[in-house]
């Protein structure tokens, strides 16, 4: 059992750059703590900005250290740096067009029995509504990794959630297919890129559904779709942690492959990766698309697990919707 | 070059300028306009040559909706001509748009939406203390800006990292869009509040461009924390057709307010010839 959360694994490749690149300066709104980059704060204190609970203060002094050559990561709540600071990652980062990662920590229902405050359900919506905003959610710690890394070597905003907790490994340090902006797709354990994906020829072939989902429900949606082959029935899932820009090819060529797809998200039902996979699906491929998510609705509050299995937002919940889906 | 002189033709270039797009945020780009004579042409080192240089100084219209004002500065710096500024501001597609953006050559940040400018300089600032470069860092806001409460988190984290390369000014004008300041939201004890915030405060007729030079010139020299200059001016300022009239705040002269004004602008550029 991994005991490494994502945002462990954010706070170790920036420590390992920043040996080398001053550029790099982490600010944090009194999360450093909660976003593990303590290390980071006592390591480099001339490279690391505190500016105290003020989210807004948080993106915009980001923007401006961005816009005199920093590399600058904004680390704090997803729910707070999401909606709170809403507007200055509208005008400041996107629409300024400043280096600047907003890093948002504990998302979806990572709080879960702290109540809708503390809920980031909303996240992918607002920040994918923002021209020239990407939004990136990783699955587990190496795939963080790498994404950070590919983050360190441009010079574009970007959003990130990653969740509060440690998650279980999909893959692994030796062993982690990763392209910018591409999904990975995993079958039969085995994960590719999505370029490299042959959906018509190779292991993926003859799938009945495609799961495509992202964050911390790719795991399950993989466990559901080993669940569903020793049931007969042969699922491939899709890392989809590039929810903008969205593989759309991947989308593409996995829906046209299958007989339905099923997105799986820790969001609201509404202007998430399942909108936008549906969206994508309608035009170029029409296919059954259901979407698994969180409810329009205050969520319930726990542990995200129990929140999860509320919801059938785990691997017996999405084998269940699969089911149904091919059923009807 | 007489810069009191400048400020009043620069004025001109605003009102031909608002005349042509047919709109434009008129009675605040007529006070900030010695404000940004005085840092364009006295104070900063920022000109078409050295944007490319990371010691230049920097400088965000917070107060984004006086853009024409910045326009015709910028303009007579030589980052564009004036010409070009009358014949597309405003117009479908421009990149003259009503608000300051960076595609624009000699616009660091884009703004418009209040409440910016100051956090996102005390980025800047911060940035210039990392790398110990010697650049100032500037930012003009309006004074119904204030209200913003994102004002005030920058206000305190600008005192909190002592970031004496950054001088702010509010364009004190007194007037906003629903009317005076002091009736919707009073603002009559600004010096205490920055005081209180740790900030040197210094307060000056705001349309006066020797005492404007001499309060950015005071605050170089002040050590360990920003500076602010309270910059107390004339909404409207050239003309008594739109002098201390709020609903002159965005408004285009009629053919009979327009040659008033400009024969109002040319007395002034006379008198002080």
């Amino acid at each position: 059992m991994n005991k490494i959360p994502n945002r462990q694994a954010i706070c170790d490749v920036l420590m390992e750059k920043a040996k080398t690149d001053k550029d790099i300066v982490v600010l944090c709104s009194d999360s450093r703590g909660s976003a593990s980059l303590t290390p980071f704060a006592d390591t480099y204190p001339e490279q690391f900005v505190e500016v105290g609970i003020a989210e807004q203060d948080l993106v915009s002094i980001a923007a401006g250290l961005a816009k005199c050559g920093k590399k600058a990561f904004a680390a704090s709540p997803a729910s707070f740096l999401s909606t709170r600071s809403y507007e200055q990652a509208k005008v400041d980062v996107a629409y300024s067009n400043t280096n600047v990662t907003l890093i948002g920590i504990s998302g979806g229902v990572s709080y879960g029995a702290l109540g809708m405050s503390h809920h980031s359900a909303q996240d992918i919506a607002a920040m994918s509504a923002i021209p020239n905003m990407r939004v990136y959610l990783p699955s587990d710690r190496f795939q963080t990794a790498k994404l950070i890394e590919a983050l360190l070597k441009d010079e574009k905003p970007a959003y990130i959630r990653v969740g509060r907790n440690a998650v279980e490994d999909i893959y692994r340090e030796d062993d982690c297919p990763f392209a910018m902006d591409q999904a990975t797709v995993i079958c039969d354990g085995t994960a590719q890129i999505s370029s490299e994906a042959d959906f018509e020829n190779t292991d993926c072939a003859g799938a009945d559904l495609a799961i495509i989902a992202c964050g911390e429900m790719v795991r399950p949606a993989v466990d559901a779709a080993a669940l569903l082959k020793e049931q007969g029935i042969r699922a491939v899932a899709l890392d989809m942690y590039c929810v903008k820009p969205l593989d759309t090819k991947a989308v593409i060529r996995a829906a046209g492959s299958v007989k339905a797809v099923l997105t799986v998200e820790e969001h609201a039902p509404f202007g998430g990766l399942g909108s936008m996979v549906s969206q994508v699906v309608g035009s170029e491929c029409p296919k059954k698309v259901v979407n698994l998510a969180l409810p329009d609705a205050p969520v319930i509050t726990g542990t995200s697990k129990e929140v999860f299995d509320y919801y059938g937002l785990n691997v017996e919940g999405i084998a269940q919707k699969a089911k149904e889906i091919l059923q009807k | 070059m007489n810069l009191e002189v400048l400020a009043y033709k620069l004025r001109k270039d605003v009102i031909n300028m608002i005349v042509a797009g047919k709109g434009g945020h008129i009675g605040g780009d007529m006070s900030v306009m010695e404000i940004l004579t005085t840092l364009y042409f006295k104070e900063m080192n920022i000109s078409p040559e050295n944007m490319d240089s990371p010691d230049r100084d920097l400088f965000v219209m917070s107060k984004g909706h006086s853009v024409e004002a910045l326009y015709a500065v910028l303009a007579e710096k030589g980052f564009f001509p004036i010409e070009q500024v009358m014949n597309e501001f405003s117009r479908f597609g421009s990149k003259f748009i009503g608000h300051p953006n960076n595609k624009l050559p000699g616009i660091e940040m884009n703004s418009g939406s209040l409440g910016h400018g100051l956090p996102v300089c005390v980025g800047m600032a911060l940035a210039g203390k990392m790398d110990k470069r010697a650049y100032r860092v500037y930012t003009v806001m309006g004074d119904g800006e204030l209200a913003e409460g994102s004002v005030w988190e920058g206000a305190m984290s600008a005192s909190h990292y002592k970031l004496d390369n950054l001088c702010a000014v509010v364009d004190r004008n007194r007037l906003q869009i629903s009317g005076s300041t002091e009736d919707v939201m009073h603002h009559d004890d600004l010096c205490a509040r920055f005081s209180s915030f740790g900030w040197n405060v210094i307060s000056v007729d705001g349309n006066d461009i020797d005492a404007l030079y001499e309060a950015f010139e005071a605050a170089k020299t002040v050590k360990g924390c920003p500076t602010v200059v309270i910059a107390n001016t004339t909404k409207g300022c050239g003309s008594p057709v739109m002098e201390n009239k709020a609903n002159w705040h965005h408004k285009v002269p009629t053919q009979e307010e327009y040659e008033q004004i400009m024969k109002d602008l040319d007395a002034h550029i006379e008198s002080l010839s």
